[in-house]
């Protein structure tokens, strides 16, 4: 196997963490907040656009540019913001959790490079409320650099969740952070120009903002030439499911799947098959074992019909049921919809319905069409993507495994006959109907 | 200190104080024995000078605020599909005979509340099982048992 560069984790070995500023500092930390400090904000912004560093929360839209569409504050003379998205949820993504445990100052630093591109003084990072451990490690990271004297006059503030998948959706986590239900807004005005508090803001992902100090360190050009085109520098992808060795893996873009889940984790457990794969997190459309060379990067994962999102891989072998597994995603989403756009309230709701019939044998021909059809009446319906996720997810299962669809329709059953590795998951969304039903083995 | 002077702190750390409704419903929460009574909402609700009726609306839609009370012990079982993958529904049913509970409802001495949960974000080391929002990862069907001992002798 190739030795591949390790830059978001770099000074890490085994798995370690760089939890001692001094430490950090000794082996080059903030080196690259001095070189940015040094430079003008409109240079730094040059030198991420030359990095081709494209976002890691799941758009991949450029950092660079997203940065760039923030005004300048003479243009628009409000406070500018710095938004860092730490509410990683989506399913089979772990990546940031790891990032923050493991190099905080290496995080931070990104921040306060980041902050002085777009030319802010204040940076708020919104950590999702599961996160204890990650909260008490940025707290002691941030009241080190503060002693230190690292700050430069910036105020960061870290933010914590409360339980809500839907913060991690960028217009929702800004209402979330000024103290309202987590619901998206419309679109425009996008943040840059009205965000926080209706002022100019930049919403970045833990893993774009870690990438940052690097970029600064080893130069936007020198980054560049790690990756693929078009999929720049590492990916910290998140590989779990059935595979022998599931954890968090910093690769260059543009690794082939194979190699990731065969070479690196060790493929699928003895005596079974692989049958599929999400590729980036359960937003993302599933692949299946004949798009096992597929290469992991965005031009190459759009072209297989599904998309890099958060790099969290989920590897599924023949055990399992794939109306199951539809069942499980559906209502992930049905749970975590924040009720404001009918389509994704009620639809994801429907689609979890008649998978459950389908599943249980209760399923007619024509409810495989009624789930295409709601399926159709989510996407694109909606203020943002929590409702085409489901969909997305949703149609991907039925167009790959068309089959196994039909055949629960055509024998009256589930052909797993309760042996599927899904089989009788019990969702927090149940949780009410099972609530009161005694265990049967108490 | 007193929720009250607690939520005048946070409201310093933003350019509005309405942004200190969650970090001061988090308070009152753990001031409260871990849920938020109506008299814990008025509280807040005073505090930064709201309706209770806003504060409930907050409180509401966030899934880690707890309008009911709940067991001193939170175990919260993730079910989403990579830990689904690697047998948390017996994870979630061994907790169930251990705890003498079925998921979603509360011991009747108020020890223990069971549950399972969305994703935590710890796919990679699954099941993972959160303990009052601590995190135990790697958690199989068979650890079960030793746990709950654990838990009950703390």
């Amino acid at each position: 196997m190739p030795e591949y560069p390790s830059i978001v984790f770099a000074g890490t070995t085994d798995g370690g963490a760089v939890l001692d500023i001094a430490e950090y500092e000794k082996a080059g930390g903030f080196r690259a907040l001095r070189k940015a400090r040094a430079m003008a904000p409109d240079a730094v912004i040059a030198e991420l656009d030359a990095s081709g560093l494209r976002g890691r929360g799941g758009a991949f839209f450029p950092t660079g540019r997203k940065w760039s569409f923030v005004p300048k504050p003479d243009q628009l003379p409000k406070p500018h913001y710095l938004v860092v998205n730490a509410d990683e949820s989506e399913p089979g993504t772990f990546k940031d959790r790891e990032i923050m445990l493991r190099v905080p100052f290496r995080f931070l630093e990104g921040c306060l490079i980041a902050a002085h591109g777009i030319e802010s003084q204040h940076v708020f990072i919104y950590i999702r409320g599961e996160y204890e451990r990650e909260f008490e490690v940025l707290r002691d990271s941030l009241e080190a650099m503060r002693r230190a004297d690292l700050l430069g006059g910036v105020t960061v503030v870290l933010h914590r969740g409360a339980g809500a998948y839907i913060c991690g959706e960028e217009t929702a986590l800004l209402e979330s952070l000024e103290g309202k239900r987590g619901q998206p807004r419309t679109k425009p005005p996008f943040p840059a120009i009205a965000g926080l508090y209706a002022a100019p803001t930049a919403v970045n992902n833990v893993e774009s903002i870690t990438t940052v100090t690097p970029v600064f360190e080893m130069g936007g050009a020198e980054y560049a030439k790690l990756g693929v085109e078009n999929s720049s520098g590492t990916r910290v992808f998140s590989l779990s499911g059935d595979v022998v060795s599931p954890g968090n893996y910093e690769l260059p873009h543009g690794i082939s799947m194979r190699e990731l889940i065969y070479d690196i984790g060790g493929g699928v457990p003895a005596g079974r098959e692989l049958k599929a794969v999400i590729p980036g997190g359960s937003s993302t459309s599933v692949l299946t074992a004949a798009d096992i060379d597929t290469k992991m990067d965005f031009t190459s994962l759009v072209e297989a019909g599904s998309s890099i999102g958060s790099a969290g891989v989920i590897v599924i072998d023949d055990r399992c049921c794939m109306v199951q597994l539809g069942i499980r995603v559906s209502q992930f989403y049905e749970h975590e919809s924040c009720g404001k756009c009918t389509p994704c309230r009620v639809g994801t709701k429907w689609v979890t319905q008649i998978l459950q019939k389908i599943e249980d044998g209760r399923g007619s021909q024509a409810d495989l069409d009624l789930l295409l059809s709601v399926c159709d009446r989510i996407m694109g319906k909606c203020l943002c993507p929590l409702g085409d996720s489901d969909a997305i997810a949703v149609l991907s299962y039925v167009d790959k495994f068309r089959e196994e669809y039909q055949a629960h329709i055509d024998l009256g059953r589930c052909p797993f006959d309760g042996e599927s590795s899904l089989e009788g998951i019990l969702a927090p969304s149940e949780l009410h109907a099972h609530h009161g039903h005694e265990p049967a083995h108490v | 200190m007193s929720v009250a002077s607690e939520v005048q702190k946070l409201k310093k750390r933003y350019p509005d104080p309405l942004s200190a409704v969650m970090p001061a419903l988090q308070v009152a929460q753990a001031e409260n024995g871990g849920w938020l009574s109506p008299d814990a909402i008025r509280e807040v609700a005073d505090a930064l000078d709201l309706t209770p009726a806003y504060c409930l609306s907050i409180a509401s839609f966030y899934d880690q605020y707890y309008l009911e009370p709940i067991g001193r012990t939170h175990v919260e079982v993730c079910t989403n599909v990579s830990c689904g993958l690697a047998g948390a529904q017996q994870v979630v049913e061994a907790f169930e005979h251990e705890l003498g509970v079925s998921a979603g409802s509360t011991s009747e001495d108020g020890a223990f509340t069971l549950g399972t949960i969305e994703c935590l974000g710890g796919c990679g080391w699954a099941t993972v099982v959160a303990v009052n929002n601590r995190h135990r990862l790697r958690v199989q069907a068979e650890d079960v048992p030793g746990i709950v001992e654990e838990l009950r002798g703390a």
